[in-house]
């Protein structure tokens, strides 16, 4: 096992090396003359107005929420899922209404996001 | 199959035989050949991204009815390569406003997020780097940490258009890892292993023992899911709203210029080689041949009476011939005997590259026919749509299973 995991930490250094090389080397054969025109942020021909690093839509930050949430559920089903059939002989269908009930209580949450309207992207305004 | 090239299987024996369990007692030769397979990996990655960059012109120009790059190299060819020299040779422009230690280590991240998960690809029984335990989960690790990449490349910028591109990849990337995710756990369930070449091993003995033909409704309906899905983590048409040229100027790599921004690009490119092989590899049984033993036992003579037989229905009911010039039936030729080269001497390598390069022309494809969702679309498609769909198919394949046994 040793090997396999040595394996993959040689290709790391070998990408990184080869990242480096790439970045370097353009390094000595390129043109280096920058004005303050040049280095302006890209805004379609004007000049940019003020930074943009700025408060962001909050939209964003609630999928990530609910992607952590779910991302989470998904690790604790990678190893169910490779045990399933192995569990199966030896303990029969519990194994399965296990997880069921675990995804269950999961999908109950899927459900009152839907229905709050925390999945719509597009919020509509609701008519009085 | 007798492959001869067992490069890792030779490593393992000098490992096992020559050097203590020890990572830092290992044996020169052995670890000189880990060397070479790796270079050789990484050889095949960025040549494979210069050819992925020139066919998706080519089929590109064809499918709109052009010629696409014709100029340098016989057909464009060699279009690819004057590119990376014309970017290397490109001044390199950091704004001044950018947060330049992030600005220049985005990049190199989302580079190698895409390429270190070649580690674990199976090309064929033995042409695989490491046969980790845990395959399947290093290839999800590896490859969801280039969204980082994708943030700080958008964020360091400090430019409008980079900033919504990013923030719209990480909203797509980060949701449809969840579909993909539960999409890929009916194959775990069917193989009972994470390791990729056991995976492909379950689905040995032809093309009804692939995954997609088991469990009937539900598997075929997870490949759908996974492919979709490795779509969007890609970012690639109809989910391309991240680097959408027309609205977004070039989405989270608009400020990048030169070398930087062809780091992308090979990036792009792997990641879909990469998610096309890994397609291949849980869906469409990796390696192994179709039918098991009449395709690949077939006799050479036969085997060409086969092949003329197919030219001559071509030519005889199709206008195949008629509307090729000489020189791209020349071009098909010899893709033809390659293949057939490649696959007499290697052939697990040979139906590996098939399958991945039949899902890779499905993407090409699938960018020139569909137009770009919009987000609230994709969002809809992936929670309310593919996340339920990916519960479906997983209960049913337990409970299909269940009802089997």
């Amino acid at each position: 096992m040793h090997f396999d995991y040595l394996s993959v930490l040689v290709l790391v250094a070998l990408g990184i090396g080869n990242v480096l090389f790439m970045v370097a080397l353009p390094k000595l054969l390129r043109p280096s003359k920058p004005n303050p025109q040049k280095l302006v942020a890209y805004e379609c021909g004007e000049n940019p107005v003020g930074t943009s690093w700025i408060q962001y839509n909050a939209r964003f930050f609630s999928v990530a929420l609910v992607f952590v949430v779910f991302d989470v559920e998904i690790v604790f089903m990678f190893p169910w899922a490779v045990v399933f059939k192995s569990l199966y002989k030896t303990q029969g269908c519990v194994p399965f209404w296990e997880m069921f009930t675990f995804v269950l209580v999961l999908l109950v949450g899927l459900a009152y996001l839907w229905a709050q309207g925390l999945l719509e992207w597009v919020k509509s305004v609701r008519k009085a | 199959m007798n492959d001869s090239y067992g490069v890792r299987h030779l490593q393992k024996h000098i490992w096992e035989n020559h050097a203590f369990s020890h990572i830092f007692n290992a044996d020169f030769l052995g670890f000189a050949l880990m060397v070479i397979a790796g270079v050789a990996l990484l050889t095949f990655v960025l040549v494979y991204g210069m050819v992925a960059v020139w066919a998706e012109r080519k089929v590109a120009g064809h499918i709109q009815d052009r010629l696409g790059p014709m100029r340098v190299g016989w057909h464009g060819w060699l279009q690819s390569l004057a590119d990376g020299v014309k970017l290397m040779l490109k001044e390199d422009i950091i704004p001044t406003m950018a947060d330049k230690p992030l600005f220049i280590l985005a990049p190199p991240l989302v580079f190698l997020a895409a390429f270190t998960a070649y580690a674990v690809l199976p090309f064929s029984s033995r042409a695989q780097l490491a046969d980790l335990d845990i395959g399947v989960l290093y290839i999800t690790a590896v490859t969801s940490l280039g969204v980082v990449g994708i943030i700080m490349a958008g964020w360091a910028s400090n430019s409008k258009w980079p900033l919504y591109g990013a923030m719209r990849s990480a909203a797509l990337v980060v949701s449809y890892g969840v579909p993909l995710g539960l999409s890929m756990l009916p194959v775990l369930m069917l193989s009972g292993s994470l390791s990729l070449q056991e995976i492909v091993g379950n689905q040995g003995g032809g093309i009804l023992h692939w995954n997609l033909f088991q469990a009937f409704p539900f598997m075929p309906l997870a490949f759908l899911v996974f492919f979709i899905s490795s779509l969007a983590e890609t970012n690639r048409v109809p989910f391309d709203i991240a680097e959408a040229e027309s609205e977004l100027v070039g989405g989270y790599h608009t400020e990048y210029s030169g070398i930087n921004f062809s780091l992308f690009f090979i990036a792009e490119y792997s990641a879909m080689l990469l998610s096309c092989g890994v397609a291949a590899t849980l869906f469409l049984g990796g390696y192994l041949p179709p039918a098991f033993r009449t395709l690949g036992m077939m006799g050479l003579p036969r085997l060409l009476a086969w092949l003329a037989l197919g030219l001559f229905l071509l030519w005889r009911f199709t206008s195949f011939w008629e509307r090729r010039q000489f020189s791209e039936a020349l071009f098909f030729a010899v893709l033809t005997l390659a293949g057939l080269l490649l696959w007499r001497t290697f052939p697990h390598l040979f139906w590996f590259l098939t399958k991945t390069g039949v899902l890779f022309l499905v993407m090409l494809w699938l960018r020139w026919t569909l137009p770009r969702l919009r987000i609230d679309q994709m969002m809809y498609m992936c929670w309310k749509v593919l996340t339920p769909l990916a519960f479906v198919n997983l209960f049913g394949t337990s409970l299909w299973w269940m009802w089997a046994n």
